[in-house]
């Protein structure tokens, strides 16, 4: 609170200067870190993205139910179509006020390439127990490339608020 | 050695209205001293309205007691985000701003009007915007009003008055600074502490100008003007905003932090230097982690997020982490001068732990670093924050560095407010006494309650997650402890508002005798500048102490990161 002598640039006592550094040499490890995992870890943030509108996406989407539907089933007492694609195919995802649309059926250890979109307000795709969390914005055609490594039923919980029924709005994703 | 500011003769022709603190020493434009006061109470008004939202949003997300119906809780989590992050600390940081640039330097109040119109300003965008959000359904939106779920233009409105009026308040800091130093009212370099506040006004303007380029054309689209708003670009701009905003908290309650254990315990900052490069180092990088909101945003590639996230190498974390050491480490130069030298830790136990100012400082450093800070840089990491993205883990963290550390700082520094500014005599002592341990621990509590619960995939936002129907059972209790924490919290907010209020309503008018509240009638501030270089580097005052505790700190900090990246390896593989 008070006015520092005239001459206050004055070198580091020892103790400043080791705690200094050693802080730095942890910044630095966290820096690396990061790249580090890019190369060498399995779980890294998706990039591929794309524009897209609701109409289009919303074409795409029917066009795939269609071709891969397997069943049905019910959440929230709406019945949505099961569909699941061939390894390593494109698969998508629809997020809509307050509906996770179709349910997904992956199997284990197999690569898919998971397109996600909203058609009106942002969402959250929640993927637990797995948790897995990606934003996901209306006009962007998200896609996370996906090995899933356990087998179950998971549920899409939506973990951006999407006005009042936003805690309704849960979807499924089987893995046989 | 320090000293105090020279006492200079007052300009002529300026407005001489000032009185000379006979605590302090310091002159107090009366100027100043209003303006302080305006904005302290409209600090603790909107204190007022986000606690009983606090309360009531925390006693549903309790899932035993569940107590709001959905359009409530949606409702009042939008009024606790807009009241908290930004107007209780806002307005409590202009509050210190007129300070820092005026007494500080033993400066006038150059330009009053300006300022009283930023308050007004500030004011009534402040309480349009809770207005708003408690009557217009369509208003609930939560804090960030996400485009394109779509607000009354009065919502946007309130936000843009209540910037406009802040960035008018933090222009009257600096004309404040530029004409002190023209009329030379300080010599040589300006305090420590009025540095650091001068980190948080810069960072404040273009945190505030940022959220103009957010919000204008948002309230342009609420009315129809403008056809379209892109979310990705939205949330770029908001986040713009609204991180950096908790940034001048950052650099603001550092500053606060200095100054508490100078009043508390009369430290003289070890090295000027060092802790003024800290503060450098926040105003060059700290701005980059806006990134941390777009994380898992789609449209962005790594090598962008990567190097925002990390604030190009951690630097700003470096800043702080240099502030916690240095803080500490003169906290226990100036105890262990005074002769509390035994062991590693005798000057700690011998801190004054009954001065609120002294106990809210220690508790808002341990919540901020040890809480904060470790998981704030954790769930910012490029990768981790897939685990993390809008679960409950993400107000974890900032329940501890906005609650437990900024929130508490302000808190402890109001007790000395009171008499010093607001001319009152503190009432209820004893509560004072005990209001930083409540409040800390119930914070504390919040805190690890959010973040166990949102570890085990719990969203945030959420009024019910049952509905998801995958929770485990350990979520019950989780959020049964963020559900005592926030009782106690808010238990420890009431005895605040109580203070403050009994204090300044039934005291009469006094001038402040002494600077310490219960410890003693020592001047500590006086004291610093006591300290002589040898004491400060006497073999027998370094700070060990610090140093073992600054390097427990990092083996806790490694660990709670490691173990993360530990975790990232064992879910499904994503790319």
């Amino acid at each position: 609170m008070l006015a520092p002598e005239k001459i206050w640039w004055k070198p580091l006592g020892r103790i400043e200067k080791t705690w200094l550094t050693v802080a730095l040499v942890w910044c630095v490890f966290l820096t690396l870190m990061m790249p580090l995992w890019y190369f060498m870890g399995k779980q890294n943030v998706p990039a591929e993205t794309y524009r897209t509108t609701p109409t289009q996406y919303n074409e795409k989407i029917n066009a795939f139910v269609e071709q891969y539907k397997i069943g049905e089933d019910t959440i929230n007492g709406i019945t949505l179509p099961v569909v699941e694609a061939p390894a390593g195919s494109d698969v998508y995802l629809r997020a809509s006020t307050w509906q996770w649309y179709p349910i997904l059926q992956f199997q284990k250890g197999e690569t898919y390439r998971l397109h996600i979109s909203s058609m009106d307000l942002q969402h959250g795709f929640s993927l637990q127990p797995v948790n897995i969390n990606l934003q996901v914005l209306p006009g962007y055609d998200y896609v996370a490339t996906i090995v899933p490594t356990t087998t179950g039923e998971f549920t899409i919980v939506c973990n951006e608020f999407c006005s009042l029924g936003h805690h309704t709005m849960i979807g499924k994703i089987i893995v046989k | 050695m320090a000293t105090l500011a020279p006492t200079t003769q007052w300009v002529k022709g300026a407005k001489d209205d000032y009185r000379v603190c006979g605590v302090t020493t310091l002159k107090v434009d009366m100027h100043t001293e209003r303006l302080i006061i305006a904005n302290a109470v409209m600090a603790v008004v909107c204190l007022v309205l986000g606690g009983i939202a606090a309360l009531l949003i925390a006693l549903t997300r309790w899932q035993a007691v569940h107590l709001l119906d959905a359009t409530w809780f949606y409702r009042l989590l939008t009024l606790h985000g807009v009241d908290m992050l930004v107007a209780w600390i806002v307005f409590f940081e202009m509050a210190g701003l007129h300070f820092g640039s005026t007494a500080l330097l033993n400066a006038r109040h150059a330009a009053p009007k300006l300022a009283w119109i930023g308050f007004i300003m500030m004011t009534v965008g402040g309480l349009m915007a809770n207005a708003v959000i408690l009557f217009d359904p369509k208003s609930t939106v939560a804090f960030t009003a996400y485009v394109p779920l779509k607000a009354h233009p009065l919502f946007y409105l309130s936000y843009i008055l209540f910037a406009v009026g802040a960035l008018i308040t933090v222009i009257t800091f600096f004309i404040n600074l530029v004409v002190a130093k023209r009329e030379k009212r300080f010599e040589g370099s300006m305090p420590l502490a009025v540095f650091g506040l001068m980190t948080a006004a810069i960072l404040a303007t273009y945190t505030l100008l940022e959220g103009a380029t957010a919000i204008v054309p948002a309230f342009l689209w609420s009315l129809d003007i403008l056809p379209n708003y892109d979310p990705g670009i939205y949330r770029n701009f908001f986040w713009g905003f609204g991180h950096p905003a908790q940034q001048v908290n950052l650099a603001a309650m550092v500053s606060i932090w200095y100054m508490l254990a100078q009043m508390t315990v009369g430290i003289r900052p070890v090295n000027e230097k060092f802790s003024r490069l800290a503060f450098i180092l926040y105003l060059f990088f700290i701005n980059l982690g806006s990134a941390h909101h777009l994380l898992v945003d789609p449209g962005l590639t790594f090598a962008w997020k990567a190097v925002n996230t990390s604030y190009a190498m951690y630097l700003a974390v470096l800043g702080s982490m240099m502030h916690a050491f240095s803080i500490p480490a003169a906290m226990e130069i100036a105890l262990r001068a005074k002769g509390y030298n035994k062991g590693l830790f005798g000057w700690l136990r011998n801190g004054p732990w009954n001065e609120p100012g002294f106990s809210a400082l220690v508790m808002s450093m341990i919540l901020f670093g040890w809480i904060g800070g470790v998981t704030g840089v954790t769930i910012g990491t490029e990768q981790i924050n897939m685990l993390v993205h809008n679960t409950l883990r993400l107000p974890g963290h900032f329940h501890a560095t906005v609650v437990g550390g900024t929130t508490l700082a302000f808190m402890g520094f109001t007790y000395y407010v009171i008499p010093l500014i607001f001319r009152k005599e503190l009432k209820l002592k004893k509560w004072a006494v005990w209001q930083p341990y409540v409040y800390g621990v119930g914070s504390a509590l919040v805190s690890l309650g959010m973040i166990t619960s949102g570890l085990q995939g719990v969203s945030r936002r959420n009024w019910d997650i049952t509905f998801a129907g995958v929770v485990p059972g350990t979520v019950d209790l989780t959020l049964a402890i963020f559900g005592i924490g926030a009782l106690i919290a808010v238990t420890g907010g009431i005895m605040y508002v109580t203070i403050v209020l009994v204090s300044i309503l039934t005291g009469e008018r006094k001038e402040a005798s002494g600077l310490l509240l219960v410890s003693g009638t020592n001047n500590p501030l006086l004291d610093s500048t006591k300290l002589t270089d040898e004491q400060m580097e006497s073999k027998q005052n370094q700070p060990k102490g610090t140093l073992v505790m600054v390097f427990a700190f990092l083996v806790w900090f490694a660990v709670y990161y490691l173990s993360n990246w530990w975790l990232l390896g064992r879910t499904w593989f994503i790319r």
